[in-house]
């Protein structure tokens, strides 16, 4: 067995955290999810079912839209990862953040940061979305409260009207 | 009762040498885990019982898509986003970019894997009807070489496999031959997102003259491994598609199928629907047929 192949019992994994560079000394199988909230203090991202059914703990690695809690973190090693914590822009909110508030997109708030997420994602993707893609790209996050109408109008107005040409 | 993550050992080699020397040292010792999207929903719920694991995600080797004249070969840990938004596999495989579609959500489909959906081997998995009907070849590899298996020979029992310890799946090839084809493809679930099938039918065939010339039928849900209906393909080969042939088209199919209770479904209702979407897709091969 070659050694350097043997984990120990923790190991140090550097990925970037919202734009800043973190190096966590933690054991590779911690999942992602609990490496952000326990060690980093994020607790944005929420463990609902713990999984991969309801997205409340969504975030993005590598600009893609993943389940933290099905992350084990030494897959997350050299990536570079977006929680709710990084979307806005000091103290101006992203236009998705503004439109859930404006549409009351959220209630209790344990599915919004996912929710969030998983719209960012959607725009980059698709930047002017059909209802049916929008419907589409918040399939995989749950939400109890809203009936998910005001979320998908909240999606809608955050959509940039297309620049007429 | 949540894992205890210092149970177990995860080891990242990085490379597919790396990982076939783990598993050829130590064949029993080592599960392989791709996107997770399996391994860490039992991990999470303190049911998995391997211990070490050992990481396929960032084996460079495994994620290549690459395009030949003939055939594309999918690189095992392509995940099914890639597959979704990959050109060709969209205008020719469209089977297979539909099941990919329908594999959770957005997030899972990031990280699942198709690889990972061969080797899980559920009889409910969405996409393996699709490499059914597409004659798949599977690329295992070990240190001790490679070999090619037609994937139809790849499932030998409920979670049975020929895989043996020491190997990985490496690739999956899919011959481009099926352009012209009518394809078919429906999931029968309580939702269309995140919802494991009940059935599933993938199917696809071509009409020359009014007479079927080749077609070709998978069903995954109905029995321990996902299904080529053989002999309700070679009952429909050559035949003019009527009415009158569905009664035998349905009772073949139960010959082949051996659908089972559980908390999905009944046997009684996947045998009905079973056959409903084998009909169903032979209207749309007779429609699509007499309009081009
Ligand atoms: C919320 C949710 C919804 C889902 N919905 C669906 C659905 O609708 N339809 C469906 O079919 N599936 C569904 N799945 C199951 C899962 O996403 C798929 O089976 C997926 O393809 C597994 O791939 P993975 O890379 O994540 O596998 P992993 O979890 O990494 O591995 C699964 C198994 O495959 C083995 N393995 C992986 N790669 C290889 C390889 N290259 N060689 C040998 N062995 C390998 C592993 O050792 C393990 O035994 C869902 C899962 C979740 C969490």
């Amino acid at each position: 067995m070659n050694p350097s192949h043997e984990a120990r019992a923790t190991s140090t994994v550097s990925f970037a955290v919202n734009g800043e560079l973190r190096n966590v000394r933690v054991h590779p199988m911690e999942r992602l999810l609990d490496v952000l909230r326990n060690e980093l203090g994020l607790t944005g991202a929420k463990e609902g079912c713990g999984e991969g059914e309801c997205g409340s703990c969504s975030v993005l690695m590598d600009g893609l839209l993943v389940n933290s809690c099905l992350v084990p973190v030494a897959q997350a090693d050299g990536s570079n990862v977006v929680t709710i914590e990084g979307i806005a822009a000091r103290s101006l909110l992203h236009p998705l953040q503004q439109a859930f508030l404006e549409s009351g997109g959220a209630q209790c708030g344990i599915c919004t940061p996912g929710m969030i997420l998983a719209a960012v994602h959607l725009l980059e993707k698709k930047p002017q979305p059909t209802p049916a893609e929008i419907r589409e790209g918040l399939a995989g996050n749950l939400c109890r409260c809203t009936g998910y109408t005001q979320i998908f109008e909240a999606v809608a107005k955050a959509v940039q009207p297309r620049v007429a040409r | 009762m949540r894992a205890d993550p210092t149970d177990y050992k995860l080891v990242s080699p990085g490379s597919l040498q790396g990982v076939l020397s783990l598993l050829s040292a130590e064949p029993k010792r080592w599960l392989p885990i791709a996107g997770g999207t399996d391994v860490m929903v039992l991990y999470s719920a303190g049911k998995l019982p391997n211990r070490n694991l050992v990481n396929l995600w960032n084996v460079p080797e495994l994620r290549q898509l690459e395009v030949f004249p003939d055939r594309i070969r999918i690189g095992a840990t392509c995940t099914y986003s890639s597959l979704r938004n990959h050109a060709i596999v969209s205008r020719e495989f469209p089977l297979l970019a539909t099941a990919a579609s329908w594999t959770g959500g957005i997030a899972n489909q990031n990280r699942g894997t198709l690889g990972g959906n061969i080797a899980n081997a559920s009889p409910a998995a969405d996409s393996l009807p699709a490499l059914l009907v597409y004659d798949a070849e599977l690329t295992l590899v070990s240190l001790r070489g490679e070999r090619r298996v037609p994937y139809r020979e790849f499932h030998t029992g409920y979670k049975k496999t020929v895989l043996a310890p020491d190997e990985l799946i490496r690739d999956i090839s899919l011959p481009r031959r099926f352009s012209g084809y009518v394809t078919y493809t429906r999931k029968v679930g309580a939702r269309n997102a995140q919802a494991i099938s009940k059935v599933c039918l993938a199917a696809l065939g071509r009409i020359a003259n009014g007479v079927i010339q080749d077609v070709h039928l998978a069903l995954g849900s109905v029995a321990p491994i996902p299904l080529r209906l053989t002999e309700t393909e070679q009952l429909l080969i050559a035949k003019k598609i009527h009415s009158s042939l569905f009664g035998t088209v349905r009772r073949t199919l139960i010959q082949e199928i051996r659908p089972i209770d559980d908390i999905r479904s009944t046997a009684r209702y996947r045998t009905a629907v079973a056959g409903n979407l084998v009909v169903e897709f032979l209207g749309k091969l007779t429609a699509e047929s007499a309009r081009s």
